[in-house]
């Protein structure tokens, strides 16, 4: 059989009659094309990060950020403007505060669950339908919290207004308890074996082994499940446009009409404003107060995984 | 599958920065025993208990036990009962105004005469558009992260830069289309744009799934086709590709899923609210599902509230649908070595 020496040269191969050069050279030309495609995450960042301090400084040469920051009253469509954000992030906090309080115990308590009482089987059907919870989309609760979940708080409340903040709270708190859930759950399981059954050796009931031992050494990853989720509420848009209201207000109490600083942004950029103006600018700063506000929780939600996790041999 | 959001808790990484021991367990009874002729208990932290007097006291820890279990149970169920108690109420709201004219009929300023028909072609062509876009950025992402770049600093950045996008709001991925896309480069309120909005929204999720799935191929296949003389393209084409693209598939199917239910970055692109044609390019003005349901949601009369449930109805099903598509192709398709 001829060419049984060195098939990859010049000669024939089994890769019909391509060259090795030729190979190398569509080598390095997909080796670019697929920096390219990489390079894109990077312009996604660098084009939302621009795009934000860039029209931003259009809007923070007309008002100071210290009045921006410090500013109680939202209102930059009326006569006598004003342009402090507080409220809407007071909105923010609000709705995400009360959906915190929803979500949190009850996704760890979740998490508890299907880590360590719960049968195989259980798990098997649960965990699908938490994720089902997750991936309805949030113009569908946004319909539930208006027209369900409002008008059972008017019962149970009645000063309550018809946009109200408990009502985008709940629902958003709903749909978060999803994360809070599977990502707890994922640092519990990546608590090893040996450790929960050293606990049952010493007589450790089960409640003490979940709430001494597991939380503990997974401390880390619900810690960081939680900010993740809370960060999640405080971007959530679609709940709180259709539920919360559109009134800006400077208030703890959950059951008036507040604005988010996502509701502002949808609901502005729907109306008749131009581009360049002032009141439209605020678009970009509340949207650079969102997104600063969001990054920073993401990024300490990765150092507390990352640097207090405890790892096990 | 794992939830929206950031990270998922890495249970594979190899060492810490401070592997710190295991807290100690609660004395048991083993430990109580030992110390009883000793005297005091070392256990310094506790109050001192004098260590003959041994109360295991295991009634009241089982009832604590079983309490917290019951609390544990409910805490689960509350998140399925308020599901059952959403798709039922949308069901019975909705199913009343299904039919096939509501799914062709233009929106009208009658409920009764509304339908999703072009909200469904806008869906329709997104979802496409966005498919094309995304999933060869998506998966060339993760080629080239796995495959060509090696463990070197710019790669963590690039991978800690993703993480990060996949937890921004997804308003802000608005803000971003309608300043580049809509009006730098003079797109418009146009499908494309929106289309380009919200791949750029999927991307993070499509490279993460697509990065688990080609690190599950063995590194066996890859060496084996080295050995025979193939380049790194040549492998991954032939190789390390097909047996990845199960997981790459399911991935960018949920990704896109939750594409077409977003809203918030198609108002900000510009969807139009009243939309009496069929879009036929990728520059027509257009409207999607979620967009309608939440323009009908936002009306005080209550009939529109009914077609907006019905609307629901229908964006569920698409949703259900193809989630349990991903679901099938990953189950029937996944191989394991």
């Amino acid at each position: 059989m001829s060419d049984t020496e060195a098939s990859a040269g010049k000669r024939s191969t089994a890769w019909g009659q391509v060259s090795l050069e030729r190979r190398h050279a569509r080598e390095r030309r997909i080796g670019v094309l697929l920096i390219a495609a990489s390079a894109v995450s990077i312009l996604t960042t660098l084009g939302i990060v621009g795009v934000l301090l860039f029209e931003s400084a259009t809007f923070f040469a007309q008002v100071s950020p210290i009045r921006f920051l410090t500013g109680t009253r939202w209102a930059p469509l009326f006569q006598n403007q004003a342009f402090g954000v507080l409220p809407l992030l007071a909105g923010s906090l609000l709705v995400a505060g009360g959906a915190a309080l929803v979500a949190l115990p009850i996704g760890l308590l979740s998490a508890i669950y299907l880590s360590e009482y719960a049968h195989d089987r259980v798990r098997r059907i649960v965990k699908p339908v938490l994720e089902i919870l997750a991936g309805v989309p949030t113009v569908v609760y946004g319909y539930f919290a208006l027209l369900y979940v409002t008008p059972l708080l008017r019962r149970i409340w009645p000063g309550t207004e018809v946009f109200n903040a408990l009502s985008a709270s709940l629902v958003v708190g709903i749909m978060i308890i999803p994360m809070v859930s599977s990502l707890s759950e994922d640092a519990m399981s990546a608590v090893p074996r040996p450790l929960r059954e050293g606990a049952y050796a010493l007589g450790a009931t089960k409640f003490e082994v979940a709430t001494r031992t597991v939380v503990p050494a997974a401390l880390s990853g619900i810690i960081a499940s939680f900010i993740l989720a809370i960060s999640r509420a405080i971007g959530e848009t679609m709940i709180v446009t259709i539920a919360a209201g559109a009134s800006p207000q400077l208030t703890l109490n959950p059951l008036e009409s507040v604005q988010t600083m996502t509701a502002y942004i949808a609901q502005t950029s729907m109306g008749e404003l131009t581009h360049g103006s002032l009141e439209y600018q605020t678009i970009y700063a509340v949207g650079l107060t969102l997104f600063a506000i969001t990054l920073l929780m993401n990024i300490v939600s990765g150092i507390v995984l990352r640097r207090y996790r405890e790892v096990y041999e | 599958m794992t939830a929206d959001g950031g990270q998922k808790a890495p249970t594979k990484e190899p060492k810490a920065e401070r592997p710190a021991p295991p807290r100690p367990a609660p004395p048991g009874p083993a430990e109580r025993s030992a110390t009883r002729g000793g005297g005091t208990s070392t256990f310094s932290g506790s109050v001192q208990r004098d260590p003959t007097r041994f109360a295991p006291a295991l009634g009241r820890r089982h009832m604590f036990g079983t309490v917290f279990a019951v609390a544990c149970l409910l805490a689960t169920m509350v998140g399925i009962v308020v599901l059952m108690a959403l798709l039922y109420d949308i069901l019975v709201d909705g199913t009343a105004r299904l039919s096939l004219d509501f799914l062709r009929a233009y929106p009208s300023r009658m409920p009764g005469r509304a339908g999703i028909g072009p909200a469904l072609a806008g869906s329709a062509w997104t979802l496409f558009l966005t498919g094309v876009i995304a999933f060869p950025l998506g998966v060339g992402t993760a080629i080239w992260l796995e495959e060509y770049a090696g463990e070197s600093r710019f790669k963590r950045v690039v991978e800690t830069n993703i993480a990060n996008l996949a937890g921004v709001p997804s308003i802000v991925y608005g803000i971003l289309g309608l300043t580049l896309f809509v009006r730098v480069m003079g797109m418009g309120r146009s499908i494309l744009a929106a289309s380009m909005t919200l791949a750029l929204l999927s991307l993070p999720v499509i490279i993460i799934a697509s990065q688990e799935a080609i690190k599950a191929v063995p590194g066996t296949i890859r060496l084996g086709a080295y050995a025979l003389g193939a380049t790194k393209w040549e492998t991954i084409r032939h190789h390390v590709f097909p047996m990845s693209l199960p997981g790459i598939l399911t991935g960018t199917i949920l990704a896109l899923s939750r594409a077409i239910g977003e809203a918030a970055p198609v108002i900000l692109v510009g969807a139009l609210g009243f939309v009496a044609f069929i879009p036929k390019s990728p520059m027509d003005s257009y409207t999607v599902l979620p967009f309608q349901i939440y323009n009908w949601v936002s009306r005080p009369q209550a009939e529109f509230h009914e077609i907006a449930a019905a609307a629901s109805i229908v964006l569920l099903v698409l949703l259900l649908t193809m989630n349990a598509a991903a679901i099938w192709l990953r189950n029937r398709y996944t191989r394991r070595y």
